[in-house]
This record gives structure tokens, sequence and C-alpha cells, in this order.
């Protein structure tokens, strides 16, 4: 299954949509440049086209557990040593710590490569990245010294040990304990569950964060603690001691992302499991919110990613298929299935929301890092704001078009695609924990509707449809694009609906705002992703004189932006009226009659 | 012991190109240009030299349009100290290649210089013979393993009849052949670290050298596409047809 990174757009929404250039400037990533981060592209595409992508099948048949232990799937360990040696975890660690330090928007780039060549493999490195996140910020400094140059070079890994049976969405149900002993340690004892890469073979030592509650602390999500429980304890000398009382007592038989071995982890079964507190104590869920963004943007770089390799194999079988003569046609030859009408409405629609999800994702990440290093605290404000609002779309919408988009693939592989053996349907299982993990699109949505449109009034989401509306009328001057513009002025409208519907019910009524809250999402999803692949044609009729001008990506990107305006812009109208019109029937059924 | 390597800035293995409308040329607008594999593997021998003792410093060297400078990048990252890029947007055939380094040589007075055996553009595989003929070095081509010892080069050599290994004097010309390594991903560190390595420019006409071209490219053409085949019933039919209608038998 070849993957080919689609570098050229990658490029496109960094350097063009997301403004790179002024991200260099940045404080502190001054070391970064347009030129830098083309050569990280290219290496990083080949290591993932060359390296992580001929294992994502082999990937697919799964971890191994047995008694206690996880060897990973065959190849891993291997691949996983090559991304040490390459250095690539230390993409955005800390350059203090042994990482380079890159901005979020570069970090961001390459791992949509590695998402796309093995979603499986990628969430080692994401996870790891997390928990050097979490540390980075919130741990002492003798903890930060211990663990994290290794972090950093990816020899110790890392998980996120949160959930428990009881305690998925809902963290202030969290049972485990953590005791504190003499030496300042703790003894952490509970079970947790869905720990991704929480147990395998590939490095040297685990570093689990886990939250945990302290004898003393108060009920719900104001007594929860966070501790670091490593697999093995790390001598005063920073060598490996003892094994730790922390296992992984079996692993989850899952309907995707076999190759990432989904632990369920039992802390303290026998002396309890030597943990260290990170931070203050009760504040550990509060440590956990300030990565949120981070790993919620992220998950939506899964669905983008998983979308652009389905998208990538559906192209390659429907110009290899042969079947049918072309519609129309005197000659009955079969002509390649790429011909037929539907085939080519299904590859549009995978691409141009492929293309908006990225523009959109990166501009996201932007914003995450002039939010978190802009000198003028007010332009900082303004992109946190932009962040807040931006993240659960991206997340949202990503993923849950991830399970529609990889699902199509499937159909343009017709009966083949629901063969195993074709590989398109891996891409499916794969995309369907995206919509779910990192909170469910529903709680994304619920927390957009909420938190952050109903408590600032609208502010950000006006100022964002504001900007789709200028975009639109630069738009309807240029030539094949009046009536791109027209549906962006007509979903903008349609997304002014919502949020005014949300603004008036959301104190009074909130269950009839919340009925919508998902369809809200979406419709800003679609907006949003009209308005940056609006802002692209702007861009690309300015670059069009260059001497470098790549004439048939320009045109693609055009018809792509038409093809977004006539099929995924006008859906936005049934979406509106869904929110403003069907709180009522979705709450009004009795319970029993389900 | 100092060596050179000549990198080449081509178009990227993986791109199907396509001839211009006019047949003047291949059309190589907008696609991905990467450096020539097999001059990766004359930066990697250089380098795997270097981290065995043997070598202490590499420059590499390339010749051609500014964005060479890439290529030049991307040797630096794979463990290069520094870079020459001899900047020109002329057209440059390998003697004004081998021209051209053959003054980078006498300036730079390295022990060894590597190349590519060819070139996956053009596949002309005549600059590093040229080159060492220029500059009167004995030449190493198409080696398949390079050893230095007692201040001489062994040279393993991949020929018809199977391998030869030949004693070179230094200094002189290697060229790289397929089997020679394996280059290595390039280091995500040394990316970064490249960047800061020095670059440094000059142009054929500070070199003296007339790049203009002695040849003269006619016509670029399509291969011709392959017809159809045809099935025989069984081998006695095909040896007939052998024999009878390809007469090759």
């Amino acid at each position: 299954m070849i993957y080919h990174a689609p570098v050229k757009e990658i490029r496109f929404a960094l350097n063009t949509l997301a403004d790179l250039p002024s991200i260099c400037t940045l404080p502190g990533y001054e070391e970064c440049s347009v030129d830098l981060v083309d050569a990280i592209l290219e290496e990083g595409a080949r290591f993932a086209e060359e390296v992580l992508a001929p294992i994502n099948r082999q990937g697919d048949k799964g971890a191994v557990w047995r008694d206690g232990e996880v060897t990973a799937a065959e190849g891993f360990k291997e691949a996983w040593q090559q991304y040490v040696d390459s250095g690539w975890v230390g993409l955005r660690a800390p350059a203090e710590f042994g990482g380079q330090g890159l901005p979020a928007l570069v970090a961001i780039a390459a791992e949509e490569m590695w998402c796309s060549a093995n979603l499986s493999f990628s969430l080692a490195p994401m996870l790891t990245l997390g928990a050097i996140e979490a540390i980075h910020h919130h741990a002492s400094d003798a903890l930060k010294a211990v663990y994290l140059p290794r972090m950093s070079t990816g020899e110790w890994t890392g998980t996120m040990n949160l959930t428990e049976p009881q305690a998925g969405s809902d963290l202030a149900q969290v049972r485990s304990r953590a005791v504190p002993q003499d030496d300042g340690s703790y003894l952490v004892t509970g079970q947790k569950i869905f720990i991704t890469w929480g147990d395998h073979d590939m490095a040297d030592n685990i570093v689990h964060l886990v939250l945990a509650r302290l004898p003393d602390a108060p009920a719900g999500v104001k007594g929860i603690s966070l501790f670091i429980v490593p697999k093995f304890l790390v001598n005063a000398d920073g060598s490996l001691g003892a094994r730790n009382d922390v296992r992984c007592v079996s692993l989850e038989h899952k309907l995707g992302i076999h190759g990432s071995p989904t632990a369920v982890m039992s802390f303290g079964d026998n002396e309890g499991a030597v943990g260290y507190l990170v931070g203050e104590a009760n504040k550990g869920l509060a440590y956990m919110f300030t990565m949120m963004n981070h790993a919620r943007l992220g998950v939506g770089i899964e669905g983008m990613a998983v979308s652009e390799r389905a998208y990538q194999k559906a192209v390659e079988y429907a110009r290899d298929r042969v079947q049918s003569r072309a519609i129309g046609s005197p000659d009955a030859t079969g002509v390649p299935i790429i011909r037929h009408p539907d085939i080519r409405r299904m590859l549009m629609t995978m691409r141009a929301q492929i293309e908006a999800q990225r523009a959109l994702a990166f501009y996201a990440a932007a914003a995450l890092d002039r939010a978190a290093r802009h000198p003028d605290p007010a332009e900082s404000a303004s992109n946190q704001a932009l962040v807040n609002f931006l993240i659960p779309i991206v997340k949202g919408w990503n993923t849950e078009q991830a399970n529609e988009i990889t699902s199509m693939a499937v159909q343009i592989h017709g009966g083949m695609g629901f063969i195993e053996e074709t590989g398109v349907a891996q891409y499916m299982r794969d995309a369907r924990i995206t919509s779910i993990y990192e909170g469910t699109t529903g709680i994304q949505a619920l927390d957009l509707i909420g938190r952050k449109t109903a408590s600032e009034n609208g502010l950000t989401a006006r100022r964002l449809l504001a900007e789709a509306i200028e975009v639109a009328g630069r738009l309807e001057a240029l030539e094949g694009f009046a009536g791109f513009a027209a549906n962006l002025r007509s979903a903008v409208a349609d997304a002014e609906h919502g949020v005014a519907y949300i603004l008036e019910h959301f104190a009074s009524q909130p269950a009839l705002p919340a009925a919508g809250s998902v369809p809200f999402l979406k419709l800003m999803g679609i907006v949003l992703g009209g308005w940056q692949l609006g802002r692209a044609v702007l861009e690309i009729q300015r670059l069009k004189g260059d001497a470098e001008a790549d004439a048939d990506f320009f045109h693609a990107k055009e018809v792509t932006t038409r093809f977004y305006g006539e099929h995924l812009l006008p859906q936005t109208g049934g979406l509106a009226a869904a929110i403003v019109n069907g709180g009522e029937s979705v709450m009004e059924l009795d319970d029993r009659l389900f | 012991m100092k060596v050179l390597v000549a990198v080449k800035r081509v178009v990227d293995y993986n791109v199907k190109v396509r001839v211009k409308a006019d047949g003047s040329d291949v059309d190589i607008a907008n696609v991905k240009m990467s450096m020539n594999p097999f001059d990766e593997i004359a930066v990697e021998e250089a380098v795997r030299l270097k981290e065995a003792g043997k070598v202490t410093e590499i420059v590499a060297v390339s010749l051609g349009v500014k964005q060479c400078e890439e290529t030049l990048r991307t040797a630096l990252a794979m463990g290069a100290d520094r870079a020459i890029l001899v900047e020109t947007d002329a057209e440059l055939q390998p003697l004004a290649v081998a021209k051209l380094l053959r003054e980078v040589a006498k300036r730079e007075n390295p022990d060894l210089m590597i190349l590519g055996k060819q070139a996956i553009d053009d596949d002309a595989n005549q600059t590093g013979q040229m080159v060492s003929a220029l500059l009167d070095w004995p030449q190493g081509t198409f080696a398949s393993k390079v050893d230095v010892a007692d201040g001489a080069l062994l040279v393993t050599r991949e020929i018809d009849g199977g391998l030869e290994t030949l004693k070179l004097a230094l200094p002189a010309v290697v060229t790289a052949d397929l089997r020679l390594n394996e280059p290595r991903y390039v280091k995500l560190p040394n990316i970064m670290a490249a960047k800061k390595k020095p670059l440094d420019k000059t142009t054929p006409a500070d070199l003296g050298v007339d790049v203009a071209p002695r040849l003269k490219t006619l016509k670029v053409a399509e291969p011709a596409k392959r017809s159809a085949g045809i099935k025989v019933a069984n081998a006695a039919e095909l040896v007939a047809r052998l024999k009878t209608e390809a007469k090759v038998l």
C-alpha cells in the first residue's frame, strides 16, 4: 500500500495559508525558516513513505500480550528504533531537554505524514509528546531532569492514564488512589483502561502519567492529582532499577488501530506502584486540560491524515479498475472507473474536504503558536480565543468526516473494498476511533456551543464568520467564483442563525441547542473550510504570476474549491434548519419509548 | 584526508517525466527534484569513511541553478562539512561539469573525489571518467567497495565477469555504484545543523571555464508504446515462432 506524502499540498497550507514565515519570527522560533521546514518535510516524507507506510498493513495484525508483557506488531520495534535514531521524537520537544523546540505548526505537518503512513505507530510518539508536555509544564525540575531528556529522544515513551471503567468522559469518577510515603513518593493503586501504547517492547522504559486521588482529596474533579509512574524505577545515577508494580493485564480487542496496543493497566496489585506527584496536589485535571488543545488538534490531524491515505488508495484503484463504457459513449470498451461521474463525485468530495480540513487545522496550529509566543499580550489573547474556538471544530469535523471519507474509499472499491485483502477497509476501521477518543464529537460539540460560543457571547464565532464574508466579497468579482462566493455568504448566514439560536437558548433551555450541537459543529466546519479554500483561491491569484507557479496545482485547487462551493457549502442550510427547529423532537420522546 | 563529493540535482526518481509538447526536452517545471541517488551513495560513502576515521573533511560540490543549494543542504545534513555551489542557469553537459570539477579540485586539493557513477536524468555516465582524465588522477569507476589502506585506495568494481579490486594511488576519482552502500535517513538534528554549515558560491566565470554546450539535443520523444503480446498454445509453438517470425533462434 503505497503512500505519497502530499508535500506540495502541505507546503501550500503551511506557507501560504497558515503563514509559516510569520511564525518563524516569533520569539524562540528564529531558527525556523521556510527552507528548513522544506528540508524537514522532504526527509519526513521519505521516512513516512519508506519506513512507516510499509509496516501499516502488518500492524493491523496487532500487538501480542503474553504473561503481562506486550510485544509490538511485526516491524514496529525496528521502525521505532529508526524513528528514534532519526531524532523525529524531538521535533517539538523542548530544546532545553534535547528536542528541537520547533513550532506546533511544523510538528503538525510532520504528524500528518506519520498518521497517514501508519496511524497506529504515530500514536506512540503522539502520546510520548503529550507526556513530555505535561511534565515540562507542570513537574518539578528534579522530575524533569530525570524523565525529559530520555523521553525527548524517544528512548523512553510516555502514556496517559486517565480513563477507568466507570470514568470515561466523566473523569470526576476517577477512583485510583495515591498514598504518600515517607520519602516523598506515593504508592499508586487502581485500574486504568484504554491506555494507548500502555505496554510494549519498543523502548527501555515507559513513563505513565496517572490520574489518582490522594487520601484526603475532595470529591469530584477538584480532587484528582497527576503522578508519574515509570514502568522501571530510575536509580539516582539515571540507570534503570527495579520493575515497578504496574502491569498490563490485557489488551483490548478493537475495531481498528490494531497496531497500537490498547492496554488495561493495573497499578499496585502487589506492594503498590511507586509514583511521583506532578506539580501540586488536586490539580491533575487542570494540568491535563492545558495539553488538551494540542492533543485534540493532533486527533483532528489524525482524522484528516487517514482520509488522505484512503483518498490516495481510492484514486489509485479508480485509475486502475476498468468497468463499463463511459456514460453516453457509443464505444462499448470499458474505461477506468475514474471516468464515471459518481466515482468522480466521491473522489472530489473526499479531496475537497481533506484540503479544507488541512488548511483549517494548520491555521489553528499557527494560532496555537501565536497564542503561546506572541510578544504582544493582546495578539496572544486574540489567538488563544481563535485556538479555543477552532479546536473542537477541527477535532470534531475532521474525524466525523474521516468516517465518511474512508467509507467512500471503500465504496469506490466496490465489493473489493469489503475484502480485507484490498487494504482499504483498514483505513475505515482505523479512522473510527478518531471521533471517539480525546473527547467524542458530542463532547467537542458541547464545548463548542457552551464554553466557546455562549460563554463569550459568540464573539469569536462572529469574528471568523466576518472573515469568511470578507473573503466572499473579494471572490465575487473573480471569474468563475461568483457562485462560490454566493454559497459562502449563504453558508455564513446559516452559521449566523445557528449562533443566534445558541446565544438565545443556551442559558434558559440548554438542552435545545445541545440537541443541535453536533450539526452546529459540522456547519461551522463546512463554513470555515469554505473560508479557507476561498482564501486559497485568492492567494493563488496573487501567486499565478510567479516564475515557479504550478499551473496544474493551482487549477486543481480552483476546481476543488468550486466543487466545495457547489456540493459541500449548500449542506449548511439543512444543518441550520435542524439546529434552530429540531431541538424539541430530540427531547420529547419518553425514554421508555426508545 | 579530504574528500570532494559531487552531487547533482535531478528529477526525483519517483516522478514520471513527460516530454514537452515541442519535443525539445522533458518538462521539469514543478516536478519534485532530489539528489541524484548515485550521488547520495557517494556522500554516504564519504561520511562512512569519515566516521571510520579515515577522512577528516568532506566538501560537497554541486553545479547548476540556485536551487542546487537544497541538494547541498541535504549533503550537509547527511554529514558533509561544507559545500560549494557553482551557480549557473546554463545547461551543463558532462564535459563542462568535469572541467568545473577540475577547477574546484585545484582550489580544494582533495585527496579523493567521489561521484555517482551516473545521473538518473541524462544517464551519461561520463563525468567521473572525464574529470579523472582532466586531472590526470587514477579512476575507480562502478565502485561497490572502497577502502583506504597505506595511503592508497582499494576500490572493488563491478565488471562483467564479477568483481575486480584495484589499488589506486591518491589523489583519485571514484564513481559510486548501487551496491556501494545504502544511504542513511537524515537525522532531524542534522537537518537543523546543516543550515549553519558554510556554503560558498562561485560561478563558471570565476573558475574560468567555458561551459557552452558541445552537444546539441535534436529531439526528445516518448518511447514507442508497446503493442499487445500474443498467447501461444504451447512451448513448441513458441519455439517455432521464435525461429520463423522473430528469427531469434
